[in-house]
């Protein structure tokens, strides 16, 4: 892999905060914020590999503020001081032309406080050279896909008034799928900062074993309303749309909540829900934007009252509130759904008769204010009777509210979560993910 | 830059079958207005050098956001090893013919240069946008913006390749939310970010622009005291700005040899269509004429070459419903014995390149839309599209639009709010009747395609006229 040594692109980004800040105009203000990533990518399919390369990329965004009109400037972050150095200097440049020319913004927002903070947090992943022999050789005789992901993560910030923040961490995740030969599957994905190959072991053992669960024909389920276990991957799914038109406060304030009817207590939620933001597992920083740490931890619902929902500073002086450290997008960062109290080895009996669905795919909202959500079932699924796995199923879609299967038609919360990892790579690696248990619902309903 | 990246090459000390050098500078600006106040001014730069290196018939690849020759340099070894690595475990031998020596430049179209607009004179226009849809106090949100995008790639490679392509693109958007109420109600122009070509400001400041932001005004207030769709299984008319939608999810993404050929099965999913449907399956009515067509002017993804510099041409896919050819590189072709197309595309320097859609278009039928309406004794007609989904075989969808029109006897009736139709692939387009004719044509685009691991996101165009399609379940809102 092409390796930068991660002092090397601290040292770097210091100079180019002091570089910066030695620049500043007095009425002038700025933050910077890092996004950087040495990666490894490695794709697999049919137990071989299908592309394999390495990626040594970073982004600066320096945001200038002034006479309360602001721009930012988007560029490379090399991690070679001169060169960054240059760039830098070119895009403040660029903004002292810019930012003139802009109408003023009265919910501008500039940077306050004097939070700092580093977290560096090193790994031990496979060597580059041996992920392919090292993955491949335990599944050779499966149809295994999938992508190992792997090397050095750092978010950092720094802004005008002297704060500064720095979170480096190793990471990899192996996100994959076992196949039969009829086109069924069963999903695994593994994440860490340390790689550790007897539990890779251990994780691929599992999942042989559901996939010959799977070996029979499946089951072909007619529409209609089914009582369904939803794992936490399923789960975890549904929470994640959640940041898109839901528990964000300038959503609800501009008429594109799903839970704006819970707010104005026109419908309800389960005393069994409650959803938190959680960072105490330390996966993903706390500081946003803004340079702002968020609380540890944050109530959002809790026994299906809405208590509070994700405020940004940005928002909370637009419509007079108060921020509650949240980022610029008010999207769930750490998001946590509590246990409830339903033992792993009753799932199936406690289900009885309905649908076991291990995941969703492709969720999308199908009418935002009624909070209802489409979506495909995928993955190991299976038709259940008298508390027996009968089946798999042919994949089904699903239409309901979230007043519904997390409103009076949930029936039960597992009594333990998994952690399902964001392996996403959109652009950037992605940190984090979700904490979610599983769940059984009454009648959900499936339209296709 | 094609000068000093052969130069690079030439300097590289590594012993391959084949290596490219694939430079990119894109800068990108953004600009938005929420209620008439600045939201976003911004402008993104990234560039980098992609290195791909063949050995042993591996291809491995090193990126870097570095131009410094060191560290391109240190990127081509990266790559080397990647590829020594993985070649005891290759899906299948990459050759030369994966990669074909080439030569030319592609440059987008362009009438009004983007700085013919100041910063700040792009900010009053959008700012009078959202000025103008707000045609009552029930309009709740407003938002307007423009995107301008300049993307300059180099490709040169060790069998002699030297391409340039230079891309401006323009992306524009802005939409009304109307709320009475529970009732909340958002309606754009043609769907999120739909307008998306390959020009400049000709794109944005349109004859028709002003005329159009208080009509997205007017209907999103419409929409709040209109019915909501029925629940029936009726005539279901679409028009271009939907069709986009449909064309791409139910088309496109099942016919990418990529993942026919099993590569995308861990995240975006597979297909329905199998290797041996080329040549024989019956996708849709005889009505439906598909072409991948990089070279209509204007349009958000015609290109000359691809980004292993296989030179595009327009080609169909599927000709008379029957399907012909897939999405497929010369790799995917070279696997899977199957006809493509030059769809080998990176979402960026730091993605290597794999299966897209670019243009992929539906053909002109021969009726105008007042004949295709008046043939319908009852349907549903609807516009732009709001929400979509689809299962990983891209079988079986379920989509929904902003704004719908109920049919009746042969004319447009009262207004429809939150319509939604569902379907499964192959039954709806052999189900499609009718089809508009030139007159009726449009073409959108949209930055958000995704796919692949490492994932990426890409810029694709559809063109359509407006399209009939018979027995459809449609549906309104509603817990």
């Amino acid at each position: 892999m092409t390796t930068i040594e991660r002092g090397a692109l601290e040292t770097s980004f210091n100079s180019l905060v002091e570089q910066l800040r030695a620049e500043l105009s007095p009425d002038e203000q700025f933050t910077l914020t890092l996004t950087s990533e040495q990666s490894q990518f490695t794709r697999f399919n049919y137990a071989k590999v299908r592309q394999t390369g390495t990626v040594s990329d970073g982004t600066l965004q320096l945001k200038l503020m002034h006479d309360q009109r602001s721009s930012y400037q988007e560029f490379p972050f090399t991690g070679d001081v001169e060169i960054d150095q240059r760039q830098a200097q070119h895009a403040l440049d660029a903004l002292r032309q810019e930012v003139p020319q802009l109408p003023k913004n009265s919910y501008l927002v500039l940077p306050s406080g004097n939070a700092t903070s580093r977290e560096s947090h090193e790994g031990n992943l496979l060597p580059s050279d041996a992920v392919p022999s090292t993955i491949l050789s335990a599944v050779a005789d499966l149809d295994f896909t999938g992508i190992y992901s792997a090397g050095l993560v750092i978010r950092a910030y720094a802004d005008s008034v002297g704060q500064k923040h720095w979170f480096a961490t190793d990471t990899y995740s192996l996100d994959y799928s076992l196949f039969t030969a009829e086109g069924q599957a069963v999903k695994g994905t593994i994440a860490g900062n340390q790689w550790n190959h007897a539990a890779y072991q251990t994780k691929i053992d599992q999942s042989r074993e559901q996939l010959k669960r799977l070996a029979d024909a499946p089951k072909t389920i007619g529409r209609g309303q089914y009582r369904t276990y939803l794992a936490p991957a399923a789960v975890a799914e549904l929470v994640n749309i959640l940041s898109w038109g839901g528990i964000s406060e300038a959503s609800y304030q501009q008429g594109g909540s799903c839970f704006a009817a819970l707010r104005r207590g026109e419908k309800k939620l389960s005393p069994k829900f409650s959803l938190r933001e959680n960072f105490t597992q330390g996966l993903v920083p706390r500081f946003n934007e803004l340079g702002e740490v968020a609380p540890s931890e944050l109530p959002l619902i809790v026994s299906g009252e809405l208590v509070n929902m994700v405020i940004s500073s940005k928002t909370a002086k637009e419509y007079t509130l108060v921020a509650n450290g949240a980022t610029q997008d008010e999207g769930l960062r750490s998001p946590e759904l509590e246990v409830g109290g339903l033992p792993s080895d009753r799932i199936l009996t406690e289900l009885h008769t309905g649908l076991y669905v291990s995941n969703l795919h492709y969720l999308n909202w199908s009418d935002r204010p009624t909070g209802r959500i489409t979506g495909m079932t995928r993955y190991a699924c299976f038709w259940v009777e008298n508390g027996e796995i009968v089946a798999p199923i042919e994949n089904l879609r699903f239409d309901d509210s979230l007043y519904q299967f997390w409103g009076e038609n949930l029936v039960a919360l597992t009594d333990f979560q998994e952690f399902i990892p964001d392996v996403g790579t959109y652009e950037h690696r992605n940190l984090g993910g979700v904490l979610v248990p599983g769940m059984i619902v009454e009648n959900f309903t499936y339209t296709l | 830059m094609i000068t000093e990246l052969t130069h690079l090459l030439s300097t590289l000390d590594i012993s391959a079958e084949w290596v490219g050098l694939r430079a990119t500078k894109e800068v990108s600006t953004a600009r938005s207005s929420r209620d008439g106040r600045p939201e976003t001014n911004g402008t993104s730069t990234t560039q980098g050098v992609m290195v791909e290196v063949l050995v042993n018939g591996q291809i491995g690849y090193g990126a870097t956001n570095s131009f410094k020759p060191e560290r391109v340099r240190e990127a081509a070894a990266a790559a080397y090893r990647q590829a020594i690595a993985a070649s005891e475990w290759t899906i299948q031998k990459t050759g030369l013919s994966a990669r074909p020596k080439v030569v030319g430049q592609y440059l987008s179209p362009m009438v009004k240069p983007f700085d013919v607009l100041t910063p700040g004179e792009i900010n009053d226009v959008l700012t009078k946008i959202c000025h103008g849809l707000k045609q009552s106090d029930k309009i709740v949100k407003t938002s307007a913006t423009a995107i301008t995008t300049e993307t300059e790639s180099w490709f040169v490679s060790s069998n002699g390749s030297e391409v340039y392509q230079k891309f401006l693109r323009i992306g524009t958007d802005y939409s009304a939310t109307a709320q009475e109420g529970a009732i909340i109600q958002r309606r754009s122009s043609n769907g999120f970010l739909a307008h998306c070509y390959q020009g400049g400001m000709e794109y944005f400041i349109t004859p028709e622009l002003w005329n159009r932001v208080q009509q997205v005004g007017e209907q999103a207030l419409e929409l709040l005291s209109a019915e909501e769709c029925p629940t029936e299984t009726t005539t279901l008319v679409l028009s271009p700005d939907q069709m986009l939608l449909q064309i791409h999810e139910s088309i496109g993404h099942p016919l990418e040899l990529d993942r026919i050929l099993g590569d995308e099965r861990n995240y975006a999913g597979g297909s329905f269509v199998k290797l041996q449907d080329f040549g024989n399956l019956v996708y849709g009515s005889p009505l439906m004429n598909i072409t991948f067509d990089p070279t209509v002017s204007g349009e958000f993804a015609s290109y000359g070459f691809d980004d292993t510099g296989a030179p595009a041409s327009r080609e169909y896919l599927i000709k008379a419903g029957v399907l012909q050819r897939g999405l497929g590189s010369l790799e995917s072709q070279a696997r899977s014995g199957v006809a493509g197309v030059a769809c080998s595309r990176a979402s960026s320097w730091n993605r290597p390149p794999i299966d897209r859609m670019a243009n992929l278009n539906l053909e002109s039928g021969d009726q105008s839309f007042d004949d295709l309406i008046g043939g319908i004794d009852r349907g549903v007609y609807m516009e732009a599209n709001r929400s979509w989904s689809i299962d990983d075989q891209r079988h079986k969808f379920q989509f929904s639009c902003e704004y719908a029109k109920l049919i009746e006897n042969g004319k447009l009736s009262k207004t429809l709010r939150n319509p939604n139709y569902r379907g499964i692939t192959p039954q709806f387009w052999n189900s499609l009747v009718r089809v508009g004719d030139r007159s009726t044509w449009q073409m959108y685009g949209t930055p958000f395609c995704g796919k692949g691991e490492p994932n990426q996101c890409i810029w694709v165009g559809h063109g359509s006229p407006v399209a009939a399609f018979a027995n459809v379940e449609v549906f309104g809102g509603g817990a």
